[in-house]
């Protein structure tokens, strides 16, 4: 009996000896050398693994960021401006500064401003559906409404507004990792900065028809009339096939083109309501402030 | 042009009539002359166990679907209902009934649901419902009652092996077949039916009807039962020709047993055989040999379930490693 | 036993409903779409200005490049509009809109050629003629012609195949031109095996139009270079790959064209415009279109000018049925869904078909139940559910090492699924992602 103990002890005891030696051999055989700041870069990443970086994952990031001589093209747009300073400090090495860019969409075909003529049969899917044909209505610059922006989010920064049958889009969840750009096969999803509080105004738009064909498709079309071209101060909005366009870092949101808009296709967010004219904002925007409703500054328009 | 708006979809656009619920109430149809068969074997008790089966399998999977997943409840598919027929078809139509539905339970959330439902099971799930209770209840399930001379004259029926279990026993005594023979029913008799067995596998001809149907209606195609039969006829073919004392023939082994019953409706399961010709070819010579090194050497008088629940296993290897040929790997040597 | 391809395909009802109707002609529509991109390749540009005067078969729209194609008036009469206009692939495309001069004569004036046998042209000629005047496969590819039969030096061709399978349900034009135009095609034939110095030529006929494949063995008679061979009745047998398997036991290698095994493959479609090109000097501004429908009530297979729309021909057999849920340009195996009734007919428009309500839905999808159907009935030996599975998890380096990039989209896997999986679907959007990923190029 107790010899029997004594051997299984003995034997055991020399088995994990013997494992010890072979697994400290291998280790030192196969020693792989790496950067330990790249470890450390990554634990300042955030973590994501969104790629939004154009890297697969944060790690690989980190390895780029650490193996590059110059960075400054190197960018995380979940972590934005303060990560990539601590990486910079880190580092020493320059960063660009960027602006917190945040997803909007320029669509806002709902159902009632633009009419389904046809019915997709298929698998729910976007870019199936955007092999087949155009889209359910007839327009064919606009939202499909099958949610693979909303598929591709990481950070459940959006979801399908079932009654208005368009992606919503949570601002203060989004990281402008820039997933729903990819996935979208319309290329409606644009990365706009995200001013202070969110202040926004953007051409909700994508037709490239003209006026008449384009408003016959979709009610809160962009019809090219140019008078927001006309009415901006700081030439900040261009006219390109029937489509106007508001480049962001030149607008200073003075909010002129909203107005002069004559089928509502600009979209402001956040503004509080103006007061000589009544601009159909109602009171739910301010509650949930930070959700961008496309719609809502048009549905009783 | 009607109100609703004209249909954009991919093509094709015309689709065969052939559905998955048809496919399965195909097979359900082609196992009825084969019910009918051991209704007359096996009287009232074959109606019962069947039924037990059938409407326990279609209750666990609603139960499962409705309120443990909460996903859509598909029971009319007719795949619950053929779990149920062909696990019954398994079991001795004299076995207890809590023992059917705890094989039911087994078969349907064991088996299927846990695997995520229809056509995820990796394991045909009746089979694995008849191995589960054949190992936990094997005096039950190896209970047979015997075939119809005995049932007319007692009222309760008498309990004996089947053709495979007395060679099983005999040889292990020491006896030859020479001895055997008398104690075994006729070849005729297994391939009518009348003979001890599970519920579903006594009546070669009602089966292989049943499975002629299925091979009409395209439902399976041929090359499994064939070389899976074959394959055994051969097997067993070499040691009888060794030593006919020792080994029975092969005829003897393709009527006993579940080797038509498996080989036809177990073997042939769409979900779990394999996807290309090659594959099935494969799949059904390992049923084959398995099944008899099972009878001849193992220590279970039959081995169809096994081999075919073992070779289950194989199925997403055989597709992995026996694809068809694609169009143009080859180029042949032909031009000009 | 007849010939046919040895690996999968189905044979779906067959519907040839037209298939005793002669090929009608039409009065010229009021106005025709003439989309600047009908053939595969780079669209054609526009050289007519608004308002212009055009001829009928003057070139509107001169080839783009290479692999591209010249583009005819269809008819006389002046150019309203330059404009984007929904087409058959469900987009908006370029197209001239022309309206019909209904004073011109040459509109109305019924083109009855007749048949000349003698080929007068050089092979040099020849060959440019099929250039000039637009001609492109008429079998649903719409290849630019000119670049199929610009042979390098290097390929050795024995043989020419005339596909005259039609093995879409429903499609009779070619059955009827076949019947109808068969010395033409003789000729066509014989133009190109002149032009190519080709000294074998197969008519390759499906059995179930009989009568065409009597009429040409009884006009090939006394010719030993041409033969008609009749086929077993399966679809897809009108692909090229499957084609030549079936005539000549030769499988095109993987990624290859019939060239690769000295093959040329045309429609009979084609021939007959080859022919009219190059002894009428006529450009490619019409087709034989079958309409054609369960509903329909009076199905017809009609000569139309390119560019009329779709609703014109509808009207033709007796307007739209009142259950109308889904109309189709080409058959209902590989046919697209049209978005509207203005589309117009192009190049590549074999047939027009109106399925009604209760075909048209598509039944919702379950769970694969592994039964392998779609490996049985795949042409190229692919695994449907496989690729499938792939595209659906996104993993579509496995999809293409699967060989995803050969199928031909016959849509045979989704016709027999009894879960009613949206197999081609997904298989087409692997396609669609993978030809735009690196790693495809590389292997390539």
């Amino acid at each position: 009996m107790t010899v029997s103990i004594i051997y299984s002890v003995l034997l055991l005891t020399s088995l994990g000896i013997i494992a010890a030696i072979i697994l400290y051999l291998v280790s030192k055989k196969f020693y792989v050398y790496e950067d330990p700041l790249i470890t450390e870069v990554e634990e300042i990443l955030p973590a994501a693994n969104c790629a939004g970086c154009g890297s697969p994952g944060c790690r690989s990031f980190a390895e780029k960021l650490v193996g590059t001589e110059d960075i400054s093209d190197l960018f995380c747009p979940v972590g934005g401006n303060d990560v990539m300073k601590s990486i910079a400090n880190l580092l020493g090495k320059e960063v660009a500064e960027k602006d917190p860019t945040v997803a909007v969409l320029l669509c806002q075909g709902s159902c009632d401003m633009r009419p389904k003529t046809t019915q997709f049969q298929g698998p729910d899917s976007c870019a199936i559906s955007a092999l087949v044909f155009s889209g359910e209505t007839d327009c064919q610059y606009g939202c499909l409404g099958k949610g693979d922006c909303v598929e591709s989010c990481l950070f459940d920064a959006m979801y399908m507004d079932k009654e208005t049958g368009l992606p919503v889009i949570i601002t203060d969840s989004c990281t402008s990792c820039g997933a729903c750009v990819e996935a979208c096969p319309k290329n409606i999803i644009e990365m706009r900065p995200k001013n202070k509080r969110d202040l926004k105004i953007y051409v909700g738009c994508m037709n490239e028809d003209k006026g008449g064909i384009a408003k016959k498709a979709c009610a809160v079309a962009c019809i090219g009339c140019s008078k927001c071209f006309d009415v901006c101060p700081k030439d900040a909005i261009t006219m390109e096939n029937n489509l106007a366009y508001i480049d962001p870092y030149l607008c200073t949101l003075c909010r002129k083109c909203v107005d002069v808009c004559p089928t509502h296709s600009i979209i402001e967010t956040n503004f509080p309501p103006k007061k000589k004219k009544t601009l159909p904002i109602p009171s739910k925007e301010k509650k949930i402030k930070v959700i961008v409703e496309p719609l809502n500054s048009n549905n009783d328009a | 042009m009607s109100k609703k708006p004209i249909i954009i979809s991919a093509s094709p656009h015309i689709h065969s009539d052939r559905t998955s619920k048809k496919l399965m109430y195909d097979v359900v149809i082609a196992l009825i002359p084969a019910f009918l068969v051991s209704i007359y074997v096996f009287g009232i008790g074959a109606i019962i166990v069947t039924a037990v089966a059938v409407i326990s399998c279609l209750i666990f999977e609603y139960l499962i679907q409705k309120y443990l997943l909460k996903a859509e409840v598909t029971i009319s598919d007719g795949s619950a209902l053929l779990t149920g027929i062909l696990l019954a078809f398994n079991l001795p139509s004299n076995l207890p009934i809590w023992m059917i539905i705890v094989g039911s339970l087994v078969a349907i959330a064991v088996a299927k649901m846990s695997f995520g439902g229809l056509g995820f099971n990796i394991f045909n799930p009746a089979l694995v419902g008849r191995v589960f209770l054949l190992i936990s209840f094997p005096v039950q399930m190896t209970m047979w009652p015997t075939a119809i001379e005995n049932q007319a004259k007692i009222a309760d029926a008498v309990t004996g092996a089947t053709p495979l279990g007395i060679i099983k026993e005999g040889l292990q005594f020491g006896e030859t077949m020479t001895d055997l023979s008398s104690k075994i029913p006729s070849n005729l008799d297994m391939f009518i039916g009348l003979t001890g067995g599970s519920l579903g596998e006594i009546s070669i001809i009602a089966l292989l009807i049943g499975g002629l149907f299925l091979i009409y209606r395209k439902v399976i195609s041929w090359h499994i039962p064939v070389t899976m039969l074959f394959t055994m006829a051969v097997f067993t073919g070499i040691f009888w020709m060794i030593d006919p004392e020792q080994y029975a023939n092969p005829l003897f082994h393709l009527l006993s047993g579940g080797a038509i019953l498996g080989a036809f409706f177990m073997a042939t399961d769409l979900v779990t055989s394999p996807m290309t010709r090659k594959g099935m070819v494969i799949f059904a010579i390992g049923i084959g040999l398995i099944t008899v090194v099972i009878r001849l050497f193992g220590a279970y008088p039959e081995g169809v379930s096994f081999a075919i629940i073992i070779m289950n296993a194989f199925v997403p290897l055989i597709n992995k490693y026996f694809k068809p040929r694609r169009f143009g790997s080859k180029i042949k040597s032909k031009i000009i | 036993m007849l010939k046919t391809f040895p690996k999968g395909g189905i044979h779906p009802h067959e519907n040839k409903i037209t298939s005793s109707k002669a090929i009608k002609r039409l009065a010229p529509p009021k106005v025709v779409y003439v989309p600047i991109s009908q053939h595969i390749g780079i669209p054609s540009k526009i050289i007519v200005e608004r308002k212009e005067k055009v001829k009928i078969g003057q070139v509107i729209a001169k080839s783009g490049g290479y692999i591209s194609s010249n583009i005819h008036s269809p008819v006389a009469g002046t150019v309203t509009k330059l404009d984007k206009f929904f087409d058959s692939s469900g987009y908006k495309k370029q197209c001239i809109v022309i309206r019909t001069d209904a004073k011109d004569k040459s509109n109305f004036e019924e083109i009855d050629l007749p048949l000349l046998t003698e080929i007068k042209l050089s092979e040099k000629d020849i060959l440019q003629h099929i250039t000039d005047y637009g001609i492109v496969g008429l079998g649903g590819a719409t290849f630019p012609s000119h670049v199929k039969l610009n042979i390098q030096k290097d390929k050795n061709i024995d043989c020419l195949i005339i596909n005259g399978v039609e093995c879409e349900p429903y499609l009779t034009a070619d059955h009827r031109l076949m019947l109808e135009k068969a010395e033409e095609i003789i000729v066509g034939i014989q133009i190109l095996m002149f032009a190519l110095h080709i000294e074998k030529a197969i008519i390759g006929i499906e059995n179930n139009k009989k009568n065409a494949i009597e009429n040409f063995k009884e006009l090939t008679k006394n010719n030993h270079k041409i033969k008609v061979a009749a086929l077993k009745i399966k679809y897809p047998q009108g692909s090229e790959k499957q084609l030549v398997r079936a005539l000549l036991k030769r499988e095109v290698p993987k990624n290859g064209l019939p060239l690769d095994v000295g093959v040329i493959v045309h429609n009979v479609g084609t021939i007959f415009a080859i022919y009219e090109a190059v002894q009428h000097n006529k450009s490619l501004t019409e087709r034989a279109v079958t309409v054609t429908g369960k509903k329909i009530k009076d199905p017809s297979n009609f000569w139309v000018k390119i560019g009329t729309p779709v609703i014109d021909l509808i009207n033709e057999v007796g307007g739209l049925p009142e259950d109308t849920r889904k109309i189709l340009n080409g058959g209902p195996m590989m046919g697209k869904a049209i978005k509207n009734t203005n589309v117009p007919i192009t190049k590549g428009t074999s047939g027009i078909l109106v399925i009604s309500e209760e075909e048209a839905e598509r039944k919702k999808s379950s769970n694969c139940i592994r039964c392998g159907e779609c490996v049985f009935v795949c042409p190229m030996g692919l695994e449907p559910h496989l690729l499938m599975n792939l595209t659906e998890k996104r993993m579509f380096e496995n999809a293409f090492n699967e060989d995803i990039m050969t199928c031909i989209e016959c849509g045979s896997c989704s016709y027999v699924c009894p879960s009613h999986r949206p197999l081609l679907d997904y298989i087409r959007f692997g396609k669609s992602i993978i030809k735009t990923l690196e790693f495809a190029k590389d292997k390539k």
